[in-house]
This record gives C-alpha cells, sequence and structure tokens, in this order.
C-alpha cells in the first residue's frame, strides 16, 4: 500500500534541469575553492562533503529529467531508479568515509598538536 | 515564474548562500559547520521537488544529522577555538583558486549545462522515489552492491575507532 504523498506527482516538472545542475556546479565549484584556500583539516573535510552533495543533486536531477533520447518506458524506469542508487551508495561511502577521516585527523592532533594543513609536510619527498 | 521556479529559486539561494559562507566562515569552524548543516537540509528539500522522497529524508537525517553531529563532535574535542587561528591566505592563493574555480564553472557550464538547458521534465510515475520503490530495486538489482556497501561500513567502524583510541 503506498501513501499518497502529494510530492510524487506524474506530472511534468516545470522547473528546468539547467538551473539544478547550475545549483549542483556551484556547490561543486565552491567546495573545490574551499579545498584548495582553506587550511584547517576540519573545514577542508567539510568542503570535500559540500563537493559530494553537490555530485549527489546532480545524479538526482538527471535521474529525475531523462535525457536519453528514444529510451523505451521501462529503460526510462530502470535509468530513474539507477541515478537513485548512486546516491545511496554516495552517502553510505561517505559516512564511512567522514568516520575514517575524522579518526586521522583526530590521530593527527594528537601527534603535532597543530591545526594547519600546510605544515603537515611529513611524506614531501 | 511558476511557483515550483519561485520554490527552486528560494531554496537554491539558500544553499549556495550556506555553501560559499562555509567557504567565507572557514577560520570559525563551528560557524561554517552549522552553514553546512543548513546547506544539507535545504538540500533536502531539493530533493523533494525533484520527487525523491526517500532520498530527501536520508539526506537530512544522514548528513544534516549524523555526519554534521560527527563534525561537531570532533571540533568540540579538538578544542579549536582554543587554538591560534590559522592565518589564511599568505601567499595570495586565495584571488588564484577563486580564478580557477571560476574558470572550471565557465568551462563545465558552457559544454554541459548550456546544451540541456532547454531539457524540462519528463513524467515520472507516482512511485517514483517512494521507499517502496527505492527499496525493490536495492534489494534485488543492487544488492551486491548493497552488501558491500554493508562492509565497508563495518570496516569504517572498527577502522575509526582503531584511529581514534590512544592505546589499545
Amino acid at each position: 500500500m503506498t501513501l499518497p504523498l502529494p510530492l510524487a506527482t506524474s506530472m511534468t516538472s516545470d522547473v528546468p534541469l539547467g538551473w539544478f545542475l547550475t545549483l549542483g556546479l556551484f556547490m561543486f565549484v565552491v567546495g573545490g575553492v574551499g579545498v584548495v584556500v582553506r587550511r584547517n583539516p576540519v573545514v577542508v573535510f567539510m568542503c570535500i562533503e559540500l563537493m559530494l552533495n553537490a555530485v549527489n543533486l546532480t545524479f538526482l536531477a538527471f535521474a529525475r529529467y531523462q535525457i536519453v533520447p528514444g529510451a523505451s518506458t521501462e529503460q526510462a524506469a530502470l535509468n530513474a531508479m539507477n541515478g537513485q542508487m548512486m546516491v545511496i551508495f554516495v552517502m553510505a561511502v561517505a559516512a564511512a568515509e567522514v568516520a575514517v577521516g575524522l579518526g586521522i585527523i583526530m590521530a593527527i592532533f594528537r601527534l603535532r598538536n597543530e591545526a594547519d594543513l600546510d605544515d603537515m609536510s611529513a611524506l614531501r619527498g | 515564474m511558476t511557483a515550483n521556479q519561485v520554490v527552486f529559486l528560494v531554496l537554491a539561494a539558500i544553499a549556495g548562500l550556506a555553501a560559499v559562507g562555509v567557504v567565507a566562515f572557514g577560520n570559525n569552524p563551528v560557524r561554517a559547520a552549522l552553514l553546512l548543516v543548513l546547506n544539507f537540509f535545504v538540500l533536502g528539500f531539493i530533493y523533494f521537488t525533484l520527487g525523491a522522497q526517500l532520498l530527501g529524508i536520508s539526506q537530512i537525517m544522514v548528513y544534516a544529522g549524523a555526519i554534521m553531529v560527527l563534525f561537531l563532535f570532533v571540533i568540540m574535542m579538538l578544542q579549536l577555538h582554543q587554538r591560534s587561528p590559522i592565518v589564511e591566505g599568505r601567499e595570495g592563493r586565495g584571488v588564484l583558486a577563486w580564478l580557477f574555480g571560476l574558470a572550471l564553472a565557465v568551462v563545465v557550464f558552457a559544454s554541459v549545462i548550456v546544451p540541456l538547458m532547454s531539457v524540462s521534465g519528463s513524467p515520472i510515475g507516482d512511485e517514483y522515489g517512494t521507499p517502496q520503490s527505492v527499496g525493490r530495486v536495492l534489494f534485488t538489482t543492487y544488492v551486491l552492491p548493497f552488501e558491500i556497501a554493508s562492509v565497508l561500513l563495518l570496516i569504517g567502524i572498527v577502522g575509526s575507532i582503531l584511529l581514534a583510541k590512544r592505546r589499545l
């Protein structure tokens, strides 16, 4: 039994695909610039999360707006599901990545007691 | 300008400004984290407008809830506010970074988004983003990646405990 939620309509949305893609691109670029500019490892990590979410938004936008020409109805339904599956797996991987990454950051802080990414150059050849 | 477009533009403006704020207020990690929570929360509503109900709810629960709590917890444990503030951008690379970011945005916009600008929505079924339909595909077609993701999460849990413990 499915609840009749008002958000799932069979109508076409009148918001163009390009608007969603533009928002995703904007968030991705801002996150990428933040990774380069910021030197606090926690903030850099947050910017990486921002980039991941921008990609998730793009996946969902492409899943919602089928752009494959001449796809059958079954194929279109499958494509829409594939996009949502990718977002689910990105979320799962991001959760694992955040747990491990923050553990590494805490280990580095305990070891060196400093907060500047630029000074963490122990692996420089 | 229809109602849907107005709703999207308001949500997108909030999300975009919060994203800029994460980078702009990066000197204060708590402020950046709270702005990121706002961004993720609004993004969940944008997922709703895309018809992906289950993912919108999981976005709010997983990202705005769990992951950002983890971030704030680490900021609290590290006591970043008591450390000497990091002097940002002393090599003037901030300008260069924004320049390269702008270049990336222009290239992607011109080559990907402009050709797709006129695409409007194709009709989707009533079951598009419901937990039932997503779960049906997740546990049939995608059952192997699902199991691999669960093993990955287990490894993540064990690994982060190993990293964060002082001694085993």
